[in-house]
């Protein structure tokens, strides 16, 4: 089946190709520019993209919550913490010596690579829906079949913010 | 045109998890300093999640599973950035940098 460029179906795929390059560079940025605070704006674009795939993926409750959590609070956290932990000319990032740059990157292209071919080579087979995934039922299997975990996450997030207080006020002078 | 029909393949969600999960080590293997490394982490989560919603919506049976195990990833990664970044406030408020090199004082 071929779609042509301006058919309705053409325009989605050329928004997703346009989602994934988006995704890319943003990351590309994120790990590899020379100041925190481009890398900070690099993972901001790509964690939009990011949540352009969670849509094509059926899913604009999580793409939603992704913007929420990741661009609002943790983004944002990351550069008061840039600005409050780093003098401007000591805020250049970047490879520790000459040899960690070139092993980090042989390790990383060894694991794509083989992710990759795994994703390839593998048959995957795909079963029946049994329902539609919408807010509705993902609210109803939170609150049922993982009430245990959602409890044990809020304690977890409840004694993570303890903790970050409780770390970054010690060793004040005053 | 096969470029245009890929946002309907299970493996092109590998594909862009993969990148993102590598960049990730990457970042991890050779940043300098604690902030980038961290940031380097919410690459490799963000791959995870990626990985589970493409399964999610491709393969598994009941599609609200892996949205829920990606708003735990969330909450999960949401609680580390803030346990680091208090740890990198603390650690500059002693050291005065933010550079890992200089987190020696346990070196034998």
């Amino acid at each position: 089946m071929m779609k042509t460029l301006f058919s309705p179906d053409g325009l989605v795929g050329l928004l997703f190709l346009f989602n994934l390059i988006v995704t890319v560079v943003g990351g590309i940025v994120a790990c590899n520019s020379e100041r925190l605070v481009r890398a900070v704006i690099g993972l901001v674009v790509c964690f939009v993209g990011v949540a352009g795939i969670y849509y094509f993926l059926n899913s604009p409750f999580i793409a939603m919550m992704h913007i929420l959590i990741y661009i609002g609070a943790v983004a944002v956290a990351i550069s008061f913490a840039i600005m409050l932990a780093a003098p401007e000319e000591k805020k250049r990032t970047g490879p520790t010596n000459s040899l960690s740059g070139p092993i980090g990157l042989i390790t990383a292209l060894l694991l794509v690579s083989g992710l990759v071919s795994l994703a390839y080579t593998t048959e995957w087979t795909s079963m029946a829906k049994v329902n539609d995934g919408s807010v509705k039922i993902i609210g109803i299997q939170l609150l049922t079949n993982h009430s245990m975990v959602f409890e044990l996450i809020s304690i977890v997030l409840l004694i993570a913010i303890l903790g970050a207080l409780v770390i970054a006020r010690g060793g004040r002078e005053d | 045109m096969p470029l245009l029909t890929l946002y309907d393949q299970l493996t092109t969600y590998l594909v862009i998890a993969a990148l993102l999960f590598g960049m990730g080590v990457y970042g991890l293997l050779t940043r300098r300093t604690l902030i980038g490394m961290l940031i380097a982490a919410e690459l490799l989560l963000a791959g995870a999640s990626i990985n589970f919603m493409a399964f999610n919506r491709f393969t598994a049976p009941d599609p609200a599973l892996g949205q829920i195990f990606t708003l735990f990833i969330m909450a999960i990664a949401a609680a580390e950035a803030a346990i680091g970044l208090s740890i990198v406030i603390a650690f500059y408020r002693h050291l005065k940098t933010i550079e890992t090199a200089d987190a020696a004082h346990l070196k034998g």
